[in-house]
C-alpha cells in the first residue's frame, strides 16, 4: 500500500468517490461552523471594531491561495519524474481553486483595508507579491489552454511551475528590499510571543482547517472531472477509428 | 556555436528581420509618456528613471516572440535539436543574440532619451550599468518564454502573460538601482543584487528554455 497506487486513474476514482462525500460535508460544516461562531459570537475588536470579523475569510483563503500553489508544484514534479498522469490533471485542477482563493484573500483585504488603512490598495510587498501569484495562476492556466497535445501542455506548464515557483519566491523578497510593509506580521505562528488573542484563534483556526478540507474537496471534484472528460476524449477518439 | 550566433544576428540585421523595431518602439514609448503624464518636469525628471526601465522592458518584450518563430517555420529549429549542438547551447546563443540584437542597442540609445526626460547627469551611469546589467537577464527569460510558446498559433499575447511576471524582480532592482542613482544615493546594492539575477538567468533560464523546447519539438 502506498500512494503510488493512486496513479492508477481507476484506483483513484475509486477512492476519492468514497472520500468525496465526507470531506465535503467535513469541508461545509467546519467552514459554515467557524464562520457563524467568528461573526456572531466572538466580540468585537477593541480598536478595530466589527471589520476585525473579515479574518475568518481572509486568513484561510491567502493561506489556501499560497498553499495551492505549492501542491501545484508537488504534483508537477511528480509527473515530470514519475509521468503520472493523476498527478498533471491534479495540477491543473488545483490552478483555478488556488487562483480564486488569493483573489478571495486580495478582495477581502482590500475591503478591510479601506476603513483600516484608508486605501483600498498598498504597495506593500505581502500585498504586491500576492498579486504577481495571481499573474503566475493567470498565466499557468492560460497555458494550459492554448497548448492542444495535452501531454505536451502537462509538460510545459510543468516547467512554468517550477520555474515561476523560483521567481515568485525571488520577487516575494525583492519586494521587501523595494518597499517596507503595512501588512501587520503572521496572525498565527507557532513561535511568536503575540498572536492574534484566543477568542479570535479558535474560530480561525475552524476556518483553516475548513478552508483546506474544501480545498481538498474542490480539487478532488476537478480532478475527477478532468479524467472523466480524458476518458471521454479517448472513447471519443476510439469510436472514429473504428 | 559562434557559427550560430552570427547567423542569427545577420538575420536580424538584414531586411525583414526587425531589427531597430524594438529601439524605435521603445523611442515611441518613451515619447508619449509625457503626454499621458502632462509636461510637467519636476515630476517627469522624478520618474524618469522607472519610465525608461518599463520602455526597455516593453521593447525587448516586443522581439521575443522572434527568437525561435521563424526557425520553426521553416523547420531549421528541428536541424539544429539535432545538430551536436546541445539544444541548452543553442537557447543560450539565441538569449544572447537577442541580447545584441534588442538589449545593447536599448542601452545605447536610453541615454539620448534621458535627455529628453531630463534625468539628472549624476544620474547617468547608473541608467546605464543598470540596463547594461539587467537587459541580459530579460533576454534570458524572455527566451523561455518563448520557447514554452514556440509551437502555438496565437503565441504572442501569451508569451507576455507569461514573461511579464517573470520580469519582476529585474525590473524592480533595475529600476531601484536607476531611480537611487538619480537621486544621489547609493546604488549599488541594488545593482549588485541586479546582477545576481541576470547571472543566476543567465545560467538557468538556458535549461529550462531547452526542456520546453524538447516538449515542443516531440
Amino acid at each position: 500500500m502506498s500512494i503510488w497506487e493512486y496513479a492508477n486513474p481507476r484506483k483513484f476514482m475509486a477512492t476519492s468517490g468514497a472520500l468525496l462525500p465526507w470531506v465535503s460535508v467535513i469541508a461545509a460544516i467546519l467552514v459554515v461552523g467557524g464562520l457563524i461562531w467568528g461573526f456572531f459570537f466572538t466580540p468585537d475588536d477593541f480598536r478595530q471594531g466589527s471589520t476585525v470579523k473579515i479574518i475568518y475569510i481572509h486568513v484561510p483563503a491567502a493561506i489556501m491561495g499560497s498553499s495551492a500553489w505549492f501542491m501545484m508544484l508537488v504534483t508537477s514534479l511528480i509527473w515530470l519524474i514519475r509521468r503520472h498522469h493523476v498527478s498533471a490533471l491534479a495540477a491543473k485542477a488545483a490552478a483555478p481553486v488556488g487562483m480564486v482563493f488569493t483573489l478571495i484573500g486580495l478582495i477581502t483585504g482590500a475591503i478591510w483595508g479601506q476603513p483600516m488603512w484608508g486605501t483600498w490598495w498598498e504597495w506593500d510587498p505581502r500585498l504586491t507579491a500576492f498579486l504577481i501569484l495571481f499573474l503566475f495562476y493567470l498565466g499557468y492556466m492560460a497555458l494550459w489552454e492554448a497548448v492542444e497535445n495535452p501531454d505536451a501542455a502537462a509538460d510545459l506548464t510543468s516547467v512554468l511551475c517550477l520555474v515561476g515557483t523560483v521567481f515568485a519566491v525571488i520577487s516575494r523578497y525583492a519586494l521587501l528590499f523595494w518597499n517596507q510593509g503595512l501588512h501587520q506580521g503572521a496572525s498565527l505562528s507557532m513561535d511568536a510571543e503575540e498572536n492574534v488573542a484566543d477568542v479570535f484563534a479558535y474560530p480561525l483556526w475552524t476556518c483553516i482547517i475548513g478552508f483546506v478540507f474544501l480545498f481538498v474537496a474542490l480539487v478532488l471534484y476537478r480532478t475527477r472531472t478532468e479524467i472523466r472528460a480524458r476518458r471521454l476524449r479517448a472513447l471519443i477518439q476510439r469510436e472514429r477509428m473504428a | 556555436m559562434i557559427g550560430l550566433l552570427i547567423r542569427d544576428l545577420r538575420l536580424a540585421i538584414r531586411a525583414g528581420g526587425g531589427f531597430g523595431l524594438g529601439l524605435a518602439f521603445f523611442l515611441i514609448v518613451i515619447v508619449l509618456m509625457p503626454f499621458g503624464i502632462g509636461p510637467e518636469t519636476g515630476m517627469i525628471t522624478r520618474i524618469a528613471p522607472g519610465i525608461l526601465w518599463i520602455g526597455a522592458l516593453l521593447a525587448c518584450l516586443l522581439s521575443l516572440d522572434r527568437i525561435f518563430a521563424l526557425d520553426w517555420e521553416d523547420g531549421s529549429l528541428e536541424l539544429l535539436a539535432t545538430s551536436p549542438l546541445p539544444l541548452e547551447a543553442v537557447a543560450g546563443i539565441k538569449a544572447l543574440a537577442h541580447w545584441i540584437t534588442t538589449g545593447l542597442p536599448l542601452v545605447a540609445a536610453a541615454p539620448v532619451l534621458a535627455i529628453l526626460l531630463n534625468l539628472p547627469p549624476e544620474g547617468f551611469p547608473w541608467l546605464i550599468a543598470s540596463l547594461a546589467l539587467g537587459t541580459p537577464a530579460l533576454s534570458a527569460i524572455g527566451t523561455f518564454g518563448a520557447a514554452l510558446t514556440v509551437g502555438l498559433k496565437r503565441g504572442g499575447l501569451l508569451l507576455s502573460l507569461l514573461v511579464l511576471p517573470l520580469y519582476v524582480p529585474t525590473l524592480l532592482f533595475g529600476a531601484e538601482a536607476a531611480r537611487r542613482g538619480a537621486e544621489g544615493m547609493d546604488a549599488l546594492t541594488p545593482l549588485a543584487l541586479l546582477a545576481g539575477i541576470t547571472f543566476l538567468t543567465a545560467a538557468a533560464m538556458p535549461f529550462a528554455a531547452a526542456a520546453a523546447l524538447r516538449v515542443n519539438l516531440r
